[in-house]
């Protein structure tokens, strides 16, 4: 078969975009399917056609086959790329395109199908001499009958959706009366995401990690497994952070888990890429969890530690070229580590957030590389995945890869939509990341359900002190060169600022060095602070006796939010006397905010668990609030009764509306 | 010093600086000359005889704010409860007369129990002395008023009359009557904070221009927000260098206006993406919040911003809106301050609320000031520029000097689906003729060509290129003059 000339990409955002990339270098034209909310978006833009789909809902759009299948008639696509989510993983599409004689760059719909059922996957993987994890292979409804198999299995146990993928549909339980409340969530959610509620059970295994093999197969038998990647910082089942290779496997583990992934992929007759996923236990035993017959988010890190480029790699596959290399050309060349920068808010328990994307400007500098699909000025709407963009980094080792990824959080800016950034910077700099001590449940183990950014004291409340005050100095020299000055008037420069940080007042004597440099005194050393400021820029950079870092500044009264390393502080500089004074202001009480229980987000109300006059503690569920396709339960922040409640299932809400009051 | 060392306590256990406290933090350092220190009341009634206090109650003199000259009072709490005497009058008008006749801004601290009632009619005439001099200076040098304690009764029309009114939370009010008298008369159970607070007067009332969480934070603020000022009206507003590039571009401003015509965007990001440094100083930002006001730079130079705010009732005009805008543009006019407007407008927000409340004055209070204006005046239409709202938003028609459109903008009489409603009354009924028509209304109005092809707009331009082009009209109508016939003064429609 010849080489594609042309290639429909039947999917948005970062990864539409990431084909486009690949298949422009290729030299072939591409074409964009959009829904109305996507008019304007980056991928659009930048194929060579675009063809209109359809309203912004997904399943009206992205998720149409009959539609996909027409842009391509419409255009002359000779072959379609799903990449990952929509259409990626249902047999029905490459059934749809063949019959339509167009090409899927993907897997045979065979093999969709029998790695696209979790139990049938399971069974076939055991058969091909893979270690799968202890359950019952055939779905549960029966609340009684789960019951008695979870005794069987042992707990704790997993209800998993049949049909599930990214942590949809999926419950932990530890006993009868868990397993019978997962059991009844997941199968409601596996529902209305997945229109499927087959459920099934199987022993959940604790303090796994998460690493996932990369298999690539051509049409002619050919098998390579790219290594692996290790996803075990993950938060309720959503990958997080990502890096390859793992830091916790030795060569033989590898190895086996290379082999028998090929051997699985052999099994179902496979082709394209695909990602066959294990848990690992602590003693590096693994189980098979299921294999995902598609490009994965998370596939640029493979792509960062081998050199290839798997979209080209899956399209030279579906055009039936054989693979031009063999197992041991397969390079593992350093490290490299994906941060997914999401839209979300990370102090109201990671809640998706939405808005304007104000101002983004993604990290650039070598060994960087960022995959997106926006540009400053987009919307984050609640229609889609929440994800941002993905930040990957390389080292030539794991500590270099970390510190760039560092680096690369620094340097983002993103303001106008929440986001976990602040959140990425904590967990790269966590001591257990760094050390590679990490499972599943690092995340809910060292932050539970929220986080919120430490207090800054010490080392970085100094420097935050130090920065201030240069840059403060630098105001004041600017707002004296005014015009229209009374004559005879001679410029003071504050020798000495009080800074107060963190709860802190740190005094910082000023020596204007030349311009943009001083000479600090704090804390009973001498320093010399260096920045690019200028007021009005966000991003800077500074270099505090001889090290180099990147800080944010975003201006407030008397002083400036600044942030380094995901920590934030409201940092404000006074003169002494300015300090003096305030210290004698009385504190002021903040006004109890808890009584009212507002929507954290936009969505919609899928049940109200709460009447007036019931009493409820701290944590109690009190209604259902269902956006970006996730059921999020809004619970009681206190203790009380309650007094009001303002909404019933099926309402529409806007953030931060007004949803039961307690007393 | 000040009403001794017990009530210098007790103000400050009130979350409340001395009167010099404020003045040394406002004023450069040692920049301070006090007047009339030696200043003691001439009362003999009521014991007072006995209880002399130099200075008698108020802190007065002149300083600099970054070199520029400003004339201050501070009224004393702590000494007669900062009550204003004959003489405590006397010596705000001494610093008035001088700062109008050198031209410079006077700043007023208030915090004053009110009149000195043992004084009787005198402290009434001291009151009368100041409100003249507020009403002569007006138009003539800056007057801002910081409310830093009570500051209520007949005295409360000093800071009604000068430019801004800036307050302290949790330790300011001003009201014309207090709490016990409203009881009596209305029976309304009212607490002090509730009638005349910060927040009262910063979100319902509108008097005030801006509020802050305390005393230092306010005098710093209130420096920030001098440096914008010229220093009378025979000045040109103050420049400083200027770091931003003139031709930064904000290609996120492209898709700042959403394609859907009934969907909002924060205005507020416009605004910040072309000034200086992205430095707003935004007055009364939680009253009338359809419009925004406030000062900014543009190279360096001081400039009155007006906006049509789409996310609150779609930037409608209406009466709070408007009486906020006309007093911010005539403050520009005065003192020579260039207006940048930015127009996203609908409409007159219709109702019988407005209507009743007197709509056709309010709103032709905007429309007079901004025709009055003389100063440079660049207009940006965004999106809507609707019926007689395009026309006040400080169009081509009333003197407007550059007068630009972004490719989204819409100059019409109205929106097309109730202009088609009228012309085409007949059809009504018929969905699919309504829906043509109102297409080939859209397509004929719903863009800036027409008024362009008029000359009602200059030109047409791209968004991310506004902050260049805005830099580029106030650099030539700086020496813009315009002169209007001679008259004792207008009839605006108060």
């Amino acid at each position: 078969m010849a080489m594609f000339e042309k290639i429909l990409i039947a999917n948005r955002g970062e990864i539409a975009c990431r084909v486009i990339r690949t298949c422009r270098r290729l030299g072939i034209k591409t074409v964009a399917v959009f829904s109305e909310a996507d008019a304007d978006a980056l991928f659009v833009r930048d194929a060579d056609e675009k063809v209109f789909i359809g309203p912004p809902a997904a399943a009206e759009s992205y998720l149409v086959i009959d539609k996909i299948v027409d842009a391509c008639k419409a255009t002359g696509a000779q072959a379609v790329h799903p990449g990952y989510g929509f259409l990626s993983e249902r047999k029905a599409f490459p059934e749809a395109l063949a019959a339509a004689g167009v090409t899927f760059i993907g897997p045979p719909p065979g093999a969709i199908d029998a790695m696209g059922d979790k139990i049938t996957s399971k069974r076939i993987a055991q058969e091909a001499g893979v270690s799968t994890v202890p359950g019952h292979p055939e779905t549960v409804s029966d609340p009684d009958e789960a019951i008695r198999l979870a005794r069987d299995i042992g707990y704790p146990i997993m209800v998993k959706a049949s049909a599930g993928g990214g942590g949809k549909g999926m419950r932990i339980a530890h006993d009868e009366s868990e397993l019978l409340d997962g059991l009844t969530r997941s199968q409601s959610e596996a529902m209305s995401s997945f229109g499927d509620d087959r459920v099934f059970l199987e022993r959940y295994v604790e303090n796994p990690r998460h690493i996932e093999i990369q298999v690539l197969a051509d049409q002619h038998g050919n098998c390579l497994y790219l290594w692996e990647r290790e996803c075990s910082i993950q938060r309720r089942h959503q990958k997080v952070l990502e890096e390859a290779p793992s830091p916790f496997l030795d060569e033989a583990t590898r190895q086996a888990m290379g082999e028998q992934s090929c051997a699985l992929a052999r099994a179902v007759g496979y082709h394209s890429a695909g990602t066959v996923e294990f848990i690992v236990d602590p003693n590096r035993e693994f189980f098979f969890l299921e294999m995902n017959t598609r490009l994965q988010v998370e596939h640029p890190v493979t792509e960062m530690i081998t050199g290839l480029d798997l979209v080209e790699e899956m399209i030279k596959i579906a055009a039936g070229e054989p693979l031009a290399l063999t197992q041991e050309d397969v390079r593992m060349d350093g490290w490299a580590l994906e941060a997914r920068v999401y839209a979300e808010e990370p102090s109201r328990g990671f809640l998706p957030a939405t808005g304007r994307l104000v101002r983004w400007q993604p990290p650039g500098r070598d060994h960087v590389r960022v995959d997106t699909g926006v540009v400053e000025g987009d919307d984050v709407t609640m229609f889609y995945d929440p994800m941002i963009a993905k930040v990957c980094t390389h080292g030539a080792a794991r500590a270099g890869a970390v510190q760039r990824m560092a680096q690369a959080l620094d340097d983002l800016v993103l303001r106008g939509v929440g986001n976990n950034v602040d959140f990425l910077a904590a967990l790269v700099a966590h001591p257990r990341f760094r050390a590679g001590d990490m499972s599943t449940n690092f995340i809910a183990q060292e932050y539970g359900e929220r986080f919120e950014p430490a207090p800054v004291g010490g080392l970085l409340a100094l420097r935050f002190a130090m920065v201030a005050a240069c840059m403060r100095s630098y105001e004041t020299d600017r707002a004296q060169s005014v015009d229209g000055q009374l004559k005879g008037h001679k410029p003071f420069r504050a020798k000495s600022w009080m800074v107060f940080v963190g709860g802190e007042a740190i005094e910082v004597e000023l020596d204007h060095d030349h311009a943009h440099t001083w000479q600090v005194q704090a804390r009973g050393h001498a320093h010399r602070v260096r920045l690019d400021w200028r007021p009005g820029r966000i991003r800077f950079d500074a270099i505090i006796d001889g090290e180099y870092f990147t800080f944010q500044a975003d201006p407030i009264a008397e002083g400036y939010m600044l942030r380094h390393a995901g920590f934030q502080a409201a940092t404000l500089v006074r003169t002494h006397f300015a300090q003096e004074l305030a210290s004698r202001m009385p504190e002021k009480i903040k006004p109890d905010l808890s009584r009212t229980v507002t929507s954290p987000m936009p969505g919609l109300i899928r049940s109200v668990a709460v009447v007036v006059g019931d009493p409820v503690k701290t944590g109690q569920e009190l209604l259902i609030l269902e956006a970006m396709k996730m059921e999020n339960v809004v619970r009681a922040e206190r203790d009380g009764v309650v007094e009001t409640v303002k909404v019933t299932s099926g309402d529409t809400v806007a953030a931060d509306a007004v949803l039961v009051t307690l007393s | 010093m000040g009403g001794g060392d017990r009530r210098i306590a007790s103000q400050h256990a009130r979350g409340k600086l001395t009167a010099r406290e404020r003045i040394e933090l406002l004023l450069d350092p040692d920049s301070f000359e006090e007047t009339d220190m030696f200043v003691e009341h001439r009362c003999t009634d009521f014991g007072m005889a006995d209880t002399r206090v130099p200075g008698d109650g108020v802190v007065t003199g002149q300083g600099t704010i970054n070199g520029r000259l400003v004339f201050v009072f501070s009224q004393d709490f702590t000494v007669f409860g900062g009550s204003l005497s004959e003489t405590h009058a006397n010596k705000i008008c001494k610093i008035m007369d001088r700062a109008l006749e050198v031209g410079a801004p006077v700043i007023g601290i208030n915090d004053s129990g009110g009149a000195r009632i043992q004084e009787g009619v005198d402290s009434l005439a001291g009151y009368a002395d100041v409100f003249l001099r507020n009403v002569i200076g007006s138009g003539v040098v800056p007057q801002i008023s910081v409310i830093m304690g009570p500051c209520a009764g007949g005295a409360v029309y000093s800071p009604a009359m000068t430019d801004f009114i800036f307050m302290v939370r949790d330790s300011s009010y001003m009201f014309v009557t207090g709490p016990d008298v409203v009881k009596t008369v209305t029976n309304e159970e009212v607490t002090q904070e509730e009638l005349g607070g910060a927040s009262t007067h910063t979100q319902r009332s509108g008097v005030a221009d801006k509020a802050f969480d305390n005393d230092v934070q306010a005098i710093h603020e209130l420096r920030r927000f001098f440096d914008f000022l010229p220093l009378s009206n025979r000045h040109e507003p103050p420049t400083r260098p200027c770091e931003d590039p003139v031709d930064r571009v904000e290609y996120s401003l492209d898709s700042l206006v959403p394609a859907n015509p009934n969907k909002p965007y924060d205005m507020h990001e416009l605004i910040s993406k072309v000034v200086d440094d992205g430095d707003f100083f935004e007055l009364q930002p939680d009253w009338a919040k359809n419009i925004l006001i406030g000062l900014a730079r543009f190279e360096g130079k001081t400039v009155g911003i007006v906006a049509n705010q789409p996310m609150v009732l779609a930037g409608c005009l209406d009466i709070d809106s408007s009486r906020k805008a006309a007093r911010f543009v005539r403050f520009c006019n005065a003192y020579n301050v260039p207006i940048v407007t930015f127009v996203d407008v609908p409409g007159f927000l219709p109702g019988t609320a407005q209507e009743y409340g007197g709509i056709i004055k309010h709103g032709a209070k905007l429309l007079f000031a901004f025709s009055q204006a003389t100063v440079p005046k660049v207009t940006i239409i965004t999106r809507k520029a609707y019926g007689g709202a395009y026309v006040v938003m400080s169009s081509k028609h009333l003197r407007g000097d550059v007068n630009l459109a972004w490719p989204t903008a819409e100059i019409a009489v109205m929106g097309p689906k109730g202009a088609v409603e009228i012309i085409f009354r007949g059809d009504l009924g018929d969905d699919a003729k309504i829906a043509a028509r109102t297409e080939e209304y859209r397509t004929r109005f719903a863009n800036p060509f027409v008024g362009a092809g008029r000359g009602f707009i200059d030109d047409v331009i791209m968004p991310h290129g506004t902050r260049r082009r805005i830099c580029r009209s106030l650099r030539w109508l700086e020496t813009k003059r315009v002169d209007d016939p001679w008259k004792k003064h207008d009839n605006l429609p108060l």
